[in-house]
């Protein structure tokens, strides 16, 4: 099973080491990871997508819960919740896909964020399914370079990851 | 009070209460050692080698409940460390290991001696600290104190660059009482819907098992463990870091459990039908084949950390709790439920359990010319009267220890149960002496692991610690070779030791006593000898047959009733 565990931690150096080094010493994966302080500058939430059994999971969360960097976490995937990434993508736009690609931004509600005579760049932000989806809508030779943040999540209504 | 960086680092140790600072000097902690050399109250132990200072700290810590410290310069005193550090770590010892590190200017520059101590160390330790302000000296030690010795005890890293140091830099000082960290709180009370589930389930057992480990004697609950066992008239049996938690021998205690625990507890784990586990954490040394791990039995554990529970094991009764207290709360609620025991059930599993006594599971041959292994750890008990601190080191010598010594008492069986750490037994026992100087303290070796730290017999001498060397020699690393036995046709594979020191003239030249045993014959005067030498150490060289092997064995990966019992045999 796929899950989004949102940590609030302590915004030092090495907390961000401690998170990443668990994860490969007990042999855990880590799809996307991503780290940004939050308005109380001494907490920095970060936010990972992980897959296991749910004995796994429950270990990840305990383990990660002992880190004393770690001060509150929450499993977004076990409740209501949005999720949100942003890519940015160089697409190669000449000709015939020129007109293609200006389509399917909007299809997706996407920005053209930057233009050269040959190039688009194009900015989209949504959950991973509509990500990948776009990407594989473009054709592979045509794609230059692909940014993606990684997942950010935040519960839906009154369940919040608060101090 | 004004005072410099490297002042107070020691004044800070001295104000905590810390009696003994076991290290080794170098380039980046030399304002700490001005500062040490300038004080009477911190004694300073100068190891041999950075390993020996851990493993000396972390004797300490096992034997006092108190954490040790260790004082090591930046780069290879730091890498020497990490051993110890490991070690401490896999045993959940309390321990505060302060590091030198080159000045903050340079770090990041590949300085001489610069290594990232905070990076290499972060794996193996509870947590770490670099100090990257004077003003937080301190206060990061405090924090490094008490997450070290609270809740799931281990080491704690502090990381101090050699600027933070500097004599010409004083501030303000004042000793830091107390410190709160506010992603730390560790659950000591059980809950108590849990505690009252548990003692429904404890007292419907038919046949019931008490499994403890290393936590009872982490958390200071020998005394509760053992009303809790006798009020209950319930089996136990310990692991190797629970044994002493629990009188070796009582009638009610079954002995070490796991890969070379007795037949008794062994199968009493795979026919009960409750286990009660407090402070043990289902290592795979303890619970052989997962699958087939106690199948029968409903499962309540206690541990201070719910990361421990259901790890390896899917428990149905969880407790988070620090086990003194929740022992005290279960205690509480059996005072009534214990009525509901059926006494009948209970009796019959006692009979079963004493059937498997009669296997004698720890018999060897008394009758050969060579000296027994077993032989000289039975009389070693005997003639200490189970009641010395005995530590070991890794192998062979260290599972006949654990199954022939009676430990009575906790924190007396000192060893390298989680990493299993070869070296760890001489460093150990000096901590231990130092700690109580009047206590008998033996170390029970082989002459593999001996030689991993054996230029800390040059330490004893300057601190006269009158330490009792017993170096079970059979000229194998044993228990390497045991497995080629078992499971290689006897392929043994660099696993003899040739070119053996004289092992007798090497604790002479010392400035030790040597003692070289050769008949079994010998060993009880040879004990009684020894051990009347209170000021001084012996070292005590067993040569005993070669072909010994520590029986019973569950083979890694196998069942608890799948066990190699011994027999007669020669080596090939």
């Amino acid at each position: 099973m796929r899950h989004i565990i949102s940590i609030l931690m302590e915004n030092e150096a090495g907390a961000l080491s401690r998170v990443a080094g668990l994860f490969s010493a007990r042999g855990y994966n880590i799809e996307s990871l991503t780290v940004a302080p939050t308005e109380d500058v001494s907490l920095s939430r970060l936010t990972l997508v992980t897959r296991g059994s749910e004995e796994i999971i429950e270990q990840i969360i305990k383990q990660l819960n002992k880190l004393v960097d770690v001060v509150r976490l929450i499993d977004l995937s076990e409740g209501a919740h949005i999720e949100r990434e942003m890519m940015m993508i160089k697409v190669s736009a000449k000709g015939k896909s020129r007109d293609e690609y200006k389509r399917l931004t909007d299809i997706f509600r996407g920005k053209i964020i930057d233009v050269t005579p040959s190039s688009y760049t194009i900015e989209l932000t949504g959950t991973g399914d509509k990500i990948d989806a776009f990407v594989s809508s473009i054709e592979e030779t045509n794609i230059i370079e692909v940014v993606r943040t990684g997942i950010s999540g935040i519960a839906r209504g009154d369940r919040s990851l608060v101090l | 009070m004004e005072l410099s960086g490297g002042e107070i680092v020691i004044q800070f140790l001295k104000d905590e209460g810390v009696e003994f600072v076991f290290g080794y000097p170098g380039g980046s902690v030399l304002h700490i050692y001005d500062a040490i050399y300038r004080q009477e109250h911190v004694q300073h132990i100068l190891v041999r080698h950075e390993q020996a200072a851990t493993h000396a700290a972390d004797g300490y810590a096992r034997a006092t409940g108190k954490p040790g410290v260790v004082l090591v310069t930046s780069g290879p005193g730091a890498t020497n460390a990490v051993t110890g550090i490991a070690t401490a770590f896999l045993d959940s010892i309390p321990m505060v290991v302060i590091t030198g590190q080159v000045p903050t200017p340079v770090i990041g520059s590949d300085a001489f001696q610069e290594v990232d101590a905070v990076g290499i160390t972060r794996p193996c330790v509870k947590h770490n600290f670099l100090v990257k302000n004077i003003d937080d000296l301190a206060i990061t030690l405090k924090k490094a104190f008490y997450l070290a010795s609270t809740g799931r005890p281990g080491p704690v890293v502090v990381d101090i660059p050699k600027d933070m140091t500097e004599p010409k830099i004083k501030i303000a000082y004042e000793y830091p009482k107390k410190v709160e960290i506010r992603s730390y709180n560790p659950v000591i009370k059980g809950h108590p819907g849990q505690n009252r589930k548990a003692a429904d389930l404890i007292v419907s057992a038919k046949r019931p098992m008490i499994y403890s480990g290393g936590g009872v004697v982490l958390a200071e609950a020998s005394k509760e463990l053992t009303e809790f066992t006798q009020k209950l008239n319930y089996p136990i049996t310990n692991t190797l870091m629970g044994l002493g938690s629990y009188p070796a021998t009582d009638k009610q205690n079954l002995g070490m459990l796991g890969m070379h625990g007795t037949y008794e507890a062994n199968m009493a784990m795979h026919e009960c039908d409750v286990l009660i586990a407090i402070g043990a954490r289902f290592d795979d040394r303890v619970t052989g084949k997962l699958s087939e791990f106690c199948p029968t039995a409903k499962i309540v554990h206690i541990d201070i950390d719910p990361a421990s529970i259901s790890k390896n094991v899917k428990v149905d009764v969880p407790i988070v709790g620090d086990v003194k207290i929740v022992l005290k709360e279960l205690l509480k609620l059996l005072v009534e439920k214990k009525k509901q025991i059926d006494q009948e059930a209970l009796k019959k599993w006692w009979l079963q359990i004493a059937d498997w006594r009669a296997k004698d599971c720890l018999a060897y041959d008394k009758t050969s010319d060579l000296i027994k292994p077993q032989n000289v750890i039975e009389m070693l008990s005997e003639v200490t009267k189970h009641n010395a601190y005995v530590t070991s080191d890794v192998g062979q010598h260290q599972m006949w220890a654990a199954q022939y010594y009676k430990f009575n008492k906790p924190n007396r069986w000192i060893n390298s149960g989680g990493l299993g750490t070869m070296g760890f037994g001489l460093p150990a026992a000096m901590g231990v002496q130092l700690a109580y100087p009047k206590e008998t303290v033996a170390c029970v070796t082989g002459e593999g692991s001996i030689q991993m730290c054996i230029q800390e017999l040059s330490t004893c001498l300057q601190y006269h610690l009158p330490i009792k060397i017993i170096n079970l020699n059979n000229r194998y690393l044993g228990m390497v070779r045991q497995w080629q036995e078992f499971s290689y046709e006897g392929r043994y594979s660099m696993s003899y030791m040739e070119a053996l020191p004289d092992f007798m003239k090497l604790a002479e030249a010392y400035g030790h006593v040597g003692m070289n045993i050769e008949k079994p014959g010998d060993i009880e005067g040879a004990l009684q000898e020894a051990f009347a030498l209170k000021d001084r150490l012996v070292f005590m060289n067993f040569v005993t047959d070669q072909a010994e092997n520590v029986y019973p064995m569950i083979e890694a990966g196998k069942a608890h009733n799948d066990m190699r019992m011994s027999g007669v045999r020669e080596l090939a």
